[in-house]
């Protein structure tokens, strides 16, 4: 079996992080060989290794039996490596043609740009591919899919015989993501050599022929993907038995707490996301609203938490009308939210610890008192009780900065203060995105006893895992508008990602025959 | 992942911490200073004679002391601390006032006003023409904060042109004041100075006068409000993260027009404190005094907390009374605005030095994975 890649002996260094640590990877020609491991395990610096991106601090890299020194992504493109990253790097208001040539473009005789020659030519890798996308549509108006597949035609145009998979399914829909998987053989089978950065073990059962571990920045083992279980991969990967399912104790649901009629929000731009959305939450239920990414559950919280001005519809927290209240209103009223991007809603991240979880009752008593002076001491005490509480390691106890902690240990902190706060309604999204198998672990449990106590919790996420394992209901979410709503096992994770497309027939059909 | 804490060297630490470069920036301000006074064939010593004279009142060259030019840098140094403290403020809320100058000078003109019209009741004349100075400033600074609050006005733009607006308006009114030419007005009466007798017995006659309590009174004021009380969390936050401070439930645009405008009462009371303790007689300003500019360099260098800027106030008061002991030893005046404009850019710098902090840890940490 000749080596496409073999990369040995790769060390890389950040400042005092040690992100790769004597790395070797060897991927066969023709393979599609997954690279797993949790976020800082170092997948993707040694994949930016290989595109030049970064250089090793040390070791070898060999593209097809060469020993290679690749100093910048220029230097990978021309030895036949392409990238495709997590988040596309695409000229929105250029079309897919454009995209794919940029920076090659054909000439014609006169040196402009030959755009015919250039849609001729993409039209023929896409068909040869099997990546079917319109050469002329612009990039803005075709679904997130295709514009992977355009990523894709990229590093084809540019004779790419080695493709690198940044996580690449974070943004597609179980369907588009069956399609990628068999994009991925038929890549494979025109004799291309695939890397797939991925941290989801069914994906990796799905399409990958070999599979390496990597944990902590060390090469833990690569093994035949058919040899082994996914609980197995998972052991490898966390360096611990880990539980899949969590236990969910049935628990009485009560009245609606949360009630949404007619919601339309708009983003900054003006223009509408979420239109006429309405749901309803009880207590000690959770309710999922699954969906894509980018198709209005963004702009759903944020007219819930007030961030952004409701243009239609009502919004009822425990019998009260807070569809104009203001932030603070609404959260004296018991409104709990856990947002999407805790750097930029959830900490201040020069703030210590104690500073962050007070952050939104700092003003009322016990931390101040009337004349508006704030109890530092009452504070910490508190802050300290809180890090006991919810496992926050945090080197400097509750005056450690919130920036200083690692993303699992703010996430503690985020939950820890709205949990703290006891609101009867919890918005919760993404809560989480970004963290290692452990903490992940961690915060389901604590969303789960949260629910047990008798909240009302509105779950966003775009990891339908995540909802199937967690909600009580399930709301889709397509292009801002409700698609249906259901009873956990009554629909499947296939009902529920063809409806995250969009589609409704289907659903409608089955009512129908019942 | 690359958040890591900063390792190792006693070096190191010092770099890290904000205080530390401050102090290094100073001194390498200097350092430049220094060289350029070498290479235009002056002797540096005289320029750092100069400076020991401005701190100490000690005269090397004649071995006499007068205390006069301590009272006088004490003097100098109060307006550039006010109009530091109020750049400091608009900063740690996130907003970037240039408008000190504009605040300082209607500040100036209602002290001014008063000064000329109002009772002349010893002690409530001069209580009464610096409250009417913080009050005007604290408008001044306010009707910028609300215009950015409540319409996204950036207040880079309106602080730069009410700075003009405050100039001309000066001008127009301090002409119709008694007595006035198109430079001064009339004298003010002796209940609307600020001397202080007992300042000018124990410093030989300076300038420096009540002004000085009230300077350090806003230090104090400031750093109070910032670290002790829940309006000053509120605007710390909205500083750092105003998205976090919003979705936290923090009223962030009352927190922008009340940071402006305390910002702006800092300023408006610096100029009362100059027109009532520096002269004798009401001013027709024909340009800008330049402190609230200053303000933004001294805020800079101070880190904007309260006893940084007050410390780089002082060093800038120290240097602008030096520029006069400068000229008699020969050295050009104009190198403590160099100095000055030095320190400035170093600042800016900051990020390098952080870089190359980065950039020497990462080597130090090589060097021990690889040799292991």
């Amino acid at each position: 079996m000749s080596h496409a890649i073999e990369m040995s002996g790769i060390t890389k260094t950040f400042p005092g992080v040690v992100a790769n640590d004597n790395i070797t990877l060897e991927v066969a020609d023709g393979e599609v060989h997954a690279l797993l491991g949790e976020n800082g395990a170092g997948k993707s610096t040694l994949m930016s290794i290989l595109f030049g991106a970064y250089t090793a601090d040390s070791g070898i890299i060999r593209i097809h039996g060469t020993q290679v020194d690749i100093k910048d992504p220029n230097v990978a493109t021309e030895l036949g490596i392409g990238m495709v990253h997590q988040h596309f790097k695409l000229v929105h208001n250029y079309t897919v043609t454009e995209n794919i040539v940029l920076g090659m473009e054909p000439r014609t005789r006169f040196g402009t740009v030959d755009l015919k020659a250039a849609e001729k030519q993409v039209a023929q890798l896409s068909k040869l591919y099997g990546l079917e996308v319109d050469p002329q549509a612009r990039v803005e108006n075709i679904t997130v899919g295709a514009q992977q597949r355009v990523e894709i035609l990229k590093t084809l145009y540019r004779n790419a015989r080695i493709i690198i998979f940044d996580e690449p399914t974070a943004v597609l829909t179980p369907q588009e993501i069956d399609e990628l998987m068999q994009i991925l053989r038929r890549l494979t089978a025109e004799g291309k050599t695939i890397v797939l950065i991925t941290h989801k073990l069914k994906e990796i059962k799905a399409v990958a022929d070999r599979c390496t571990v990597l944990r902590r920045g060390k090469a833990v083992g690569t093994v035949e993907v058919a040899s082994v279980t996914e609980q197995q991969l998972a052991e490898m990967m966390v360096g611990r038995a880990v539980q899949f399912e969590l236990e969910k104790p049935a628990t009485s649901i009560g009245e609606v707490v949360l009630a949404v009629r007619g919601l339309s929000v708009a983003d900054s731009t003006g223009a509408l996301k979420v239109k006429d959305f309405s749901v309803e939450v009880h207590r000690g239920e959770i309710v999922g609203i699954a969906g894509v990414d980018g198709n209005g559950q963004t702009e759903l919280l944020y007219g819930l938490t007030g961030l952004s001005p409701v243009l239609a519809g009502t919004i009822m927290l425990n019998g009260v009308d807070i569809t104009h209240a203001s932030i603070r209103k609404r959260i004296e009223l018991g409104l709990g939210h856990i947002p999407e991007d805790r750097q930029k809603h959830g900490l201040v991240s020069e703030f210590t610890i104690s500073e962050n979880c007070v952050l939104k009752d700092y003003y009322k008593a016990p931390y101040s008192n009337r004349y508006g002076l704030l109890d530092h001491r009452r504070m910490d005490v508190d802050a300290s009780q809180l890090i006991e509480q919810f496992d926050i390691r945090a080197g400097q106890g509750s005056g450690t900065t919130a920036g200083s902690l690692s993303g699992g240990n703010q996430q503690k902190t985020v939950v820890a203060r709205e949990i703290n706060l006891s609101p009867s309604v919890l918005l919760v999204a993404q809560p989480t995105r970004g963290l290692d198998v452990g903490a992940i672990e961690y915060i389901r449990r604590r969303i789960l006893d949260e629910r047990g106590k008798g909240r009302a919790i509105l779950l966003v996420s775009f990891e339908l895992d995540e909802i199937m394992n967690l909600c009580d209901r399930i709301a889709t979410i397509s292009k801002g508008t409700l698609v249906g709503i259901f009873k956990q096992g009554e629909v499947d994770e296939r009902e529920i990602g063809m409806m995250m497309a969009g589609s409704r027939r289907q659903r409608e059909a089955q009512d129908v025959e019942n | 992942m690359l958040k890591t804490e900063r390792r190792g060297s006693f070096m190191g630490r010092m770099l890290a911490s904000e205080g530390a470069v401050s102090v290094l920036v100073v001194l390498l301000g200097f350092l430049v200073g220094t060289i350029l006074v070498a290479l235009v064939g002056k002797n540096p010593l005289n320029m750092y004679k100069a400076i020991l004279q401005a701190l100490s009142g000690y005269n090397i060259d004649n071995g006499k002391m007068n205390v006069r030019y301590i009272g006088e840098t004490l003097n100098y140094a109060v307006p550039f601390i006010l109009c530091g403290l109020s750049m400091a403020f608009a900063a740690r809320a996130g907003l970037f006032n240039i408008g000190g100058e504009g605040q300082y000078i209607v500040g100036l003109t209602v002290a001014q006003m008063v000064a000329l019209l109002g009772p002349q009741i010893p002690v409530f004349h001069w209580v009464l023409a610096l409250a009417g100075a913080t009050v005007i400033g604290a408008l001044w600074g306010g009707l910028v904060g609300v215009l950015k609050a409540k319409f996204e006005v950036s207040e880079v733009v309106s602080t730069i042109m009410l700075n003009y607006v405050a100039l001309y308006v000066s001008r127009m009114v301090c002409l119709r004041l008694p007595g006035a030419t198109t430079y001064k007005t009339a004298n003010f009466p002796e209940s609307a100075l600020l001397t202080n007798g007992f300042f000018q017995s124990i410093t030989n006659g300076s300038m420096l006068n009540h002004g000085f309590f009230l300077m350090l009174a806003a230090v104090v004021i400031y750093w109070f409000i910032m670290e002790k009380t829940n309006l000053g969390f509120g605007l710390r936050a909205t500083g750092f993260n105003r998205e976090t401070a919003r979705c936290s439930g923090i009223p962030v645009v009352k927190s922008i027009a009340v940071s402006m405008a305390i910002a702006g009462a800092f300023a408006g009371l610096a100029g009362g404190i100059v027109a009532l303790g520096s002269f004798r007689y009401g001013r027709v300003l024909s340009g800008m005094d330049n402190y609230g500019f200053n303000g933004i360099a001294v805020a800079l260098v101070g880190n904007s907390t309260a006893l940084g800027t007050m410390l780089a106030g002082l060093l800038f008061g120290m240097l602008k009374n030096a520029q006069a002991l400068m000229q008699g030893k020969q050295i050009p005046k104009e190198i403590t605005f160099i100095i000055q404009g030095l320190i400035v850019v170093f600042i800016a710098l900051r990020s390098a030095i952080a870089m190359y902090l980065d950039w020497r840890s990462k080597r130090q940490l090589q060097r021990e994975v690889l040799g292991k």
